[in-house]
């Protein structure tokens, strides 16, 4: 076996090297800014002036099309879990005006659906509900056109219903009949006929999740149910820990075993087909045995990471600064906060189906973005765009980048073994907790003073990270890309833009502030490869922003509510601390000493959806036992369109990151990821569940759709870590707050 | 062939008798509800019922399941006609990505079956060793809570 030595996956991430750390230096992309015509998600900006994902793609029949067999709509955008099918299917309903069931409703497919790059980032609503809002709307209105011209009669005379057009004189016309007079084919207006969101019927209700009664009756719901004709079951073998090198492996004895079709050896990618499942389980483990590897370099271990983040060469970028006051001569509040690398933990480990047919290679995948994936995988194989074409079937949650593109990459490089034959790949539970790119680990500094009159004068706060966003820009961010024989290169990281941001996101406190310094050291290379987990560098920005807040508000014997709502000009932002410090019942009045409360605010990316939450914690000090008793959240994520789906989202999002918070961090040390399964990775379980969890939904009909799935991560972690410092009696600045090394281990 | 009994019907099964049940049910049977998470007994995805008691099939050899009937979701109710668990969790639209509730229902089915009115604290000692990462938790509960109380009886 044979393949080039200048192992590119190692040359751009750094190691431990008799004891020192090293690093090789991929040339940097000099700004983060370079991407001007290109937006977060990865897509192209045609049409800036358009709302939403027009943007990207401004045809309207890119998103609708009506003919004779009904009415399809199209969105790039994929369901994860969050409803989003149902949503968009109230957005289109509502706005042509029909029944959710006349429309067939298709999902990111790189053959039928616009390019609307990741679902990902809490944009579903505001890009693809946004454009299916105003598409629809437009849509409707030329319908109505045509039907005037047709039957003679203006428009206002004119009532639009369920696919038929009806004149006040009772005659009428199809969609699919006016349809024919009119070219859909056409760039959407900037403005949209206006609606009174009052009339709205479908918009803003509970309508019930399309999905779920199939979900839970047992249907075929995920690409692990597919099932195609002559599918063959295939595993991969992975090397124990990134850099470790194949030295030996032998596969006729495993060429023989009952079932096996075909071992693929390539490089350090390993895989096998067989004709059965368990038979590809029960080959895969003897390829395991069989395969010997190199050692892996040396990790900084546990223990040692923030120290070695803080010492990686890293590119500073300033992120916000002001200076419009004298500082202050009080002294200041020094506070260090840090975290451990996290995974997404999906419970359902990656899984993807490919088949290689007539010279197209079609991969079912879960992955978050269909058209980066495919231009990865077109790159991996070395084939034209269009000859991949992806099409996304859910899979389990994923709650950012983990395992999709990944495993979808292992089929597309174990079918084209087999053409003609589907493959479905399905990842073990160690895979997944091995090979997902991680949530990084994580440090800050806060630095912060009042004025005389109590009131935040100055404020610095600098931050350490590895990156969040390494999408499948090229085929090098795809592990097993980076695995062959002539392995790729994975593309140098490149933070996001702001005001989206990346490591630094919501890094800037949203209160007034005279004196303000926010700055990002993005560590480009670290052992770990790390990629977005739901709120990116949120999660740790707001907790050490809140937590200075709480305790530079009781300092001065402030309330910590009062305080923040001082601070604050944004009605909205007091809108929603007043709506959940009402419903919690702050200020708390607890008098058991074994409980606390916290409280804490954002607003998500500081130009999304407002979150506030308080809660309440229970600690036992002779058990060393935490759970969170009660959380009551308040959001507003402008108009909603599906209230008990925003819900849903936010209760989610609230136990996520409380487990997150409390629990969460990847076990590893100078040899060796102790997390590969699920006791080296404990996540929260029914007992540790609150007893209550509330969400006070602040409605904002006719302002746009600000999306909910992740505002709710970096508060509710706030509120939790100042709930349990105040009943623990000191601060508590390293996540997770209630595991640490050596995690029982010995 | 080994006899399997799942769901009141019985099958001939060609799997070898160490396979375990989860892959006999979802390959050789085609059937969906139980799912694969860790294959190690920790998460509570791929949870059925073997005479009566919540199994993990993922650990479960066919070789093990003898004349023991095997009920899984798919046994329940349908889509038209779900059992009031599943039109419960339907009702409390207790599912996010969904993933784990297949294994959510089975476990509390269960319990429900054994126990019809278990307290709260019964429900989640019970429920303890499924998993869900998406912390659809507070509605799984909700929705057993609601069937433990005999309020869809
Ligand atoms: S798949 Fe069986 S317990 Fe996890
Ligand atoms: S609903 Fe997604 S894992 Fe439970």
């Amino acid at each position: 076996m044979t393949r080039h030595d200048d192992r590119v996956d190692i040359s751009r991430r750094a190691f431990i090297v008799n004891g020192a750390l090293v690093v090789a230096f991929a040339t940097m992309a000099p700004a983060r800014l370079l991407a001007q015509k290109v937006d977060t998600l990865g897509t192209v900006i045609l049409a800036p002036n358009l709302p939403g994902s027009l943007k990207s793609n401004p045809f309207l029949d890119a998103w609708i099309k009506i003919d004779d067999s009904g009415i399809t709509v199209c969105t790039g955008k994929v369901e994860l879990g969050t409803g989003v099918r149902t949503a968009m299917l109230q957005i289109a309903a509502e706005q042509l005006s029909v029944r959710p069931a006349l429309i067939t409703l298709v999902t990111a497919d790189t053959a039928r659906t616009p390019d609307e790059g990741y679902t990902a980032g809490s944009h579903s609503m505001a890009d693809g509900g946004t454009a299916l809002f105003n598409a629809a709307a437009q849509v409707r209105f030329l319908l109505l056109t045509a039907a005037s011209s047709r039957l003679g009669v203006p428009v206002s005379r004119l009532t639009a219903k369920d696919g038929e057009i009806r004149a006040d004189d009772g005659r009428k016309v199809t969609y699919a009949e006016a349809v024919k007079d009119i070219q859909l084919h056409r760039q959407a207006d900037a403005t949209s006929p206006a609606v009174d969101p009052k009339t709205f019927t479908l918009i803003g209700t509970s309508l019930p999740r399309v999905d779920i009664p199939g979900k839970v009756t047992g249907g075929a719901a995920y690409v692990q149910d597919m099932r195609l004709p002559g599918m063959l079951h295939a595993r991969v073998v992975r090397p124990p820990l990134p850099g470790a090198r194949l030295k030996q492996l032998d596969v006729t004895a495993v060429e023989k075993l009952p079932g096996v079709v075909r071992v693929v050896v390539d490089g350090d990618f390993i895989g096998v087909l067989a004709d059965d499942e368990w038979r590809a389980i029960v080959a895969a483990r003897a390829l395991t045995r069989a395969a010997g590897w190199t050692a892996a370099p040396a990790l900084p271990g546990y223990a040692g990471i923030h120290a070695a983040l803080r010492t990686l060469p890293a590119k500073v970028y300033p992120t916000a600064s002001r200076s419009t006051a004298p500082v202050s001569t009080k002294p200041a509040f020094t506070c260090t906060h840090t975290k451990q690398y996290v995974q997404h933990g999906s419970i359902g480990p990656s899984c993807a189906v490919a088949q290689l047919a007539d010279g197209t290679m079609t991969v079912w995948t879960h992955t978050q973005g269909v058209y980066p994936l495919r231009g990865g995988l077109a790159e991996m194989l070395g084939v034209p765009l269009d000859k991949v074409h992806c099409i996304h079937v859910e899979g389990s949650g994923c709650y950012g980048h983990n395992g999709a593109d990944d495993v979808a990459a292992d089929a597309a490089l174990l079918a084209r073994a087999v053409p003609g034959q589907p493959v479905r790949v399905q990842w073990m539970r160690d895979q997944e907790q091995l090979w997902e790119p991680y949530g990084p680990a994580m440090a800050t500094d806060l630095k912060a003073t009042l004025d005389d009159a109590g009131n935040l004068r100055d404020w610095n706060f600098a931050l350490w990270s590895t990156p969040h966003n390494e999408r499948i820009v090229n085929a090098g961010r795809l592990a097993p890309a980076t695995l062959l024989a002539k392995p790729f290169v994975s593309a140098p990281p490149v933070p996001i833009p702001n005001p989206e941001g990346d490591a630094d996101r919501n890094a800037v406190p949203p209160y007034r502030i005279p004196n303000l310094d926010v700055t990002m050291n993005f560590v480009p290379e670290m052992p770990f490869r790390t990629s977005a987990m739901r709120s990116l560098g949120a999660h740790i920005n707001v907790v050490s922003i809140e937590t200075t807040v709480d305790e530079l508000a009781r300092s001065v014997g402030q309330d910590p509510v009062d305080f923040r709502i001082r601070h604050l000009d944004d009605p909205r932002a007091v809108e929603v601390i007043r709506t959940a410090a009402r419903e919690f019942g702050w200020p708390y009045r607890g008098t058991d000493d074994r409980k606390a409360a916290g409280f804490a605010f954002s607003r998500y990316k500081n130009i999304m959806g407002y979150f506030a939450i308080a809660v309440e914690v229970a600690y036992d000090p002779d058990t060393n036992a935490v759970r969170l008793l009660r959380a009551v959240a308040a959001i507003d994520c402008g108009q909603i369109v599906n209230p008990d789906g925003a819900r849903n989202q936010i209760e989610g999002g609230i136990l996520q990151s409380t487990s997150w918070t409390l629990y969460e961090a990847v076990d590893f040390d100078e040899i060796q990821v102790h997390s590969n399964d699920w006791s080296g990775y404990p996540i929260m379980r029914f007992s540790q569940v609150p007893d209550e969890v509330s969400v006070h939904i602040v409605d904002r009909p006719g302002l746009p759709f600000l999306g909910a799935a992740e505002i709710a991560q970096g508060p509710t972690a706030a509120a939790v870590t100042i709930a349990l410092s105040r009943v623990m009696g000191s601060p508590l600045r390293d996540l997770p707050l209630m595991r640490h090394a050596p995690f029982g281990r010995t | 062939m080994i006899e399997l009994r799942v769901n009141g019907v019985l099958h001939q099964v060609e799997a070898g008798p160490e396979t375990p049940l989860l892959y006999v049910l979802r390959n050789d049977l085609r059937m969906n509800g139980a799912k694969f998470g860790c294959g190690m007994g920790q998460c509570g995805a791929c949870t059925v019922i073997v005479q009566g008691k919540p199994v993990f099939s993922c650990v479960t050899p066919l070789s093990s399941i003898g004349a023991r009937e095997v009920v899984t979701i798919e046994g329940l109710g349908t889509l038209a006609h779900p059992s009031p668990l599943q039109a419960s969790f339907i009702a409390h639209q207790a599912a996010q990505c969904g993933y784990c509730i297949s294994g959510m229902i089975m476990r509390a089915q269960a319990l429900l079956a054994a126990n019809p009115h278990p307290d709260e604290a019964t429900i989640r000692e019970h429920m303890e060793p499924n998993l869900c990462r998406c912390g659809t938790h507070m509605r799984i509960l909700a929705a057993i809570r609601v069937v433990a109380a005999g309020e869809h009886a």
